[in-house]
C-alpha cells in the first residue's frame, strides 16, 4: 500500500476559482468567500484518483497531494 | 544585570564557537519579537546547514503599533545588539549580517548606524542594512527575508523556512533585536538577564517602556511605572495579536512566557495596554479588527475577505447598525478563518477577537449605538 496522502492548498495561489470542491466535495468544501475547506486528515483509498483530478484541474495550479506528514 | 542598565559598549567580542548554542539552549531565552520561539532552538537549526553561508536578519521592524520597546533599545544600547548579531554571526558561521528596521523609527536606525560606525573594519563590512515599511506584518520572519530578497514586504509560503532558505536563498537566523541583547549578556557574562522590556500604552500615568524582572506581576510593573491613571475596563496583553484579559485577573498575572502559555496567554511582543473604564470595549476592538484587516497583505482570500467581513460586523455592532446575525457571524467566521493563511495574521486576528467575545460578552450582547444610550 502506497504512504498516505493529504491535500494541501497554496493560500498564497489559490484564486478561489471553486473548481476543486466541486470536484471533490467529499473532503472540500467553501468558506463564505468561495475559498476551499479542506477536511482533515489523509485523502480516503478510494477518493485518491478524484483528488489527483482536482489537483490536475485547479486552473491556477493551487493544490498538490503530499505525503501526508508534510501536511500542515 | 539589565538590557537597559548595562554598559553599552564592552569591548572585544567574547570568543564563542558553537558550544555557546548549549549554553542558549539551557539558557531558556525565548525570542521577544512577538511569537516567544525559543531562541536555541533557531540558532541550533541555523548552524546545523550553515556552511559557512549563513545570514543574520537583526529584527528591528517593530511593526505592532503600540510597541516601543525595540526602538528604545536600539537608541539606548546599539552595541548589545550589534554585539547579539556579530555572536550569532561567529557561532553560526555566518558570512552576512542585515539590520532590518523600521523605515520609520529613524532615530533607531541612526543610533545603530552610528554604532555600526565604531565597530572594527573585518567585522563592519559584513554589515548591510534594510528598511523595513510600516506594515503589521513585515517583521514576521518570513515577510522579512522576502523584503531584503525581493523588495516586497509580504510573507510567502512556509516551507522553506527561513533557517532552512532564507536571505539569498542561505539558512538564516532572523531574531528580534532585544533577543539578541540577551543572547549577547548571556556570552559576555555566562547568564542573561531575566528581565524583559515592555511597553505600557493606555491608561497608565506613564506610558512607555520598562524593564521588568520576570516573573513580577502586570500590577507590579504597571504600579512601579507610576500606576494606572484610572481603573481599566480591561488589559490587552501583548498587543494586537493578544488577548483582552479581566483587569482583576491581569494585575496578578506573572510576566513569564512559559506561565502565560500554559493559561493560554502570551505576552507577544511586550505591549501592555490598559483600556480605560470609560472607553468602550467594542468600539476599540472594532477598531482594532479594522486596522488587522487592512493590513492583510491580501494573499489569501481567507485572510483578506474573512478579516473585512469580521471587521465590518464588529463596526457594525459597534455603530448599533448591526443585523440580528452578526454576533453569531463572529463567532462562525472566526473559526472558518483561522489556520487558513500562508502566514499568522488571520490566526492573531481571530485569537484576538475571540478574548474580546469572551471578556467584552456582555457588552457585544447589548451594545447600543452611544448617540441612543446618551440620549436614554
Amino acid at each position: 500500500m502506497s504512504a498516505a496522502q493529504s491535500l494541501l492548498i497554496d493560500r498564497i495561489k489559490c484564486d478561489g476559482r471553486g473548481l476543486c470542491a466541486e470536484l471533490l466535495p467529499e473532503l472540500i468544501r467553501l468558506d463564505d468567500w468561495g475559498y476551499p475547506i479542506l477536511a482533515p486528515g489523509p485523502v480516503p483509498e478510494h477518493l485518491l484518483l478524484l483528488a489527483q483530478r482536482a489537483v490536475e484541474d485547479c486552473p491556477v495550479l493551487a493544490i498538490a497531494l503530499r505525503r501526508a506528514e508534510r501536511t500542515r | 544585570m539589565r538590557l537597559l542598565d548595562s554598559p553599552d559598549h564592552l569591548g572585544e567580542l567574547p570568543r564563542v564557537g558553537p558550544k555557546f548554542i548549549e549554553a542558549l539552549e539551557s539558557s531558556g531565552l525565548a525570542g521577544r519579537g512577538g511569537a516567544g520561539f525559543p531562541a536555541g532552538v533557531k540558532w541550533r537549526a541555523v548552524a546545523q546547514r550553515s556552511r559557512g553561508d549563513a545570514v543574520i536578519l537583526v529584527n528591528g521592524a517593530e511593526g505592532e503599533p503600540r510597541s516601543k520597546k525595540d526602538r528604545v533599545l536600539m537608541g539606548a544600547r546599539p552595541h548589545l545588539i550589534l554585539d547579539g548579531a556579530f555572536i550569532a554571526a561567529r557561532v553560526l558561521r555566518a558570512r552576512r549580517i542585515v539590520l532590518y528596521i523600521g523605515e520609520r523609527h529613524t532615530a533607531a536606525r541612526d543610533s545603530m548606524l552610528r554604532a555600526l560606525g565604531e565597530r572594527p573594519e573585518p567585522e563592519r563590512g559584513l554589515v548591510s542594512i534594510a528598511a523595513a515599511p510600516a506594515r503589521y506584518v513585515a517583521g514576521a520572519e518570513a515577510a522579512a527575508v522576502h523584503m531584503v530578497n525581493e523588495g516586497l514586504a509580504t510573507p510567502t509560503n512556509t516551507p522553506p523556512y527561513p533557517f532552512e532558505r532564507g536571505v539569498d536563498g542561505a539558512p538564516t537566523l532572523v531574531q528580534n533585536v532585544e533577543t539578541l541583547a540577551h543572547a549577547a549578556l548571556l556570552a559576555r557574562t555566562g547568564s542573561i538577564p531575566r528581565t524583559m522590556l515592555l511597553t505600557l500604552a493606555g491608561a497608565t500615568a506613564r506610558p512607555g517602556v520598562v524593564e521588568v524582572d520576570e516573573g513580577t506581576t502586570i500590577g507590579e510593573a504597571i504600579q512601579r511605572a507610576g500606576g494606572a491613571a484610572e481603573t481599566p475596563r480591561a488589559v490587552l496583553l501583548g498587543g494586537y495579536f493578544g488577548s483582552w484579559v479581566e483587569p482583576e485577573r491581569a494585575w496578578r498575572l506573572q510576566l513569564d512566557h512559559r506561565s502565560l502559555r500554559d493559561q493560554g496567554l502570551g505576552l507577544g511582543c511586550g505591549v501592555i495596554g490598559l483600556l480605560p473604564a470609560r472607553g468602550c470595549p467594542v468600539c476599540e476592538t472594532a477598531g482594532i479588527m479594522r486596522y488587522l484587516a487592512g493590513e492583510s497583505s491580501a494573499q489569501c482570500g481567507p485572510c483578506f475577505f474573512g478579516l473585512r467581513a469580521l471587521a465590518d460586523a464588529c463596526t457594525r455592532i459597534a455603530e448599533g447598525g448591526a443585523n440580528p446575525d452578526d454576533l453569531r457571524r463572529l463567532h462562525r467566521w472566526s473559526a472558518m478563518v483561522r489556520g487558513r493563511g500562508a502566514c499568522k495574521h488571520p490566526d492573531g486576528a481571530v485569537i484576538f477577537l475571540s478574548s474580546a467575545l469572551t471578556v467584552f460578552a456582555r457588552e457585544f450582547t447589548a451594545h447600543a449605538p452611544h448617540r441612543a444610550r446618551r440620549i436614554a
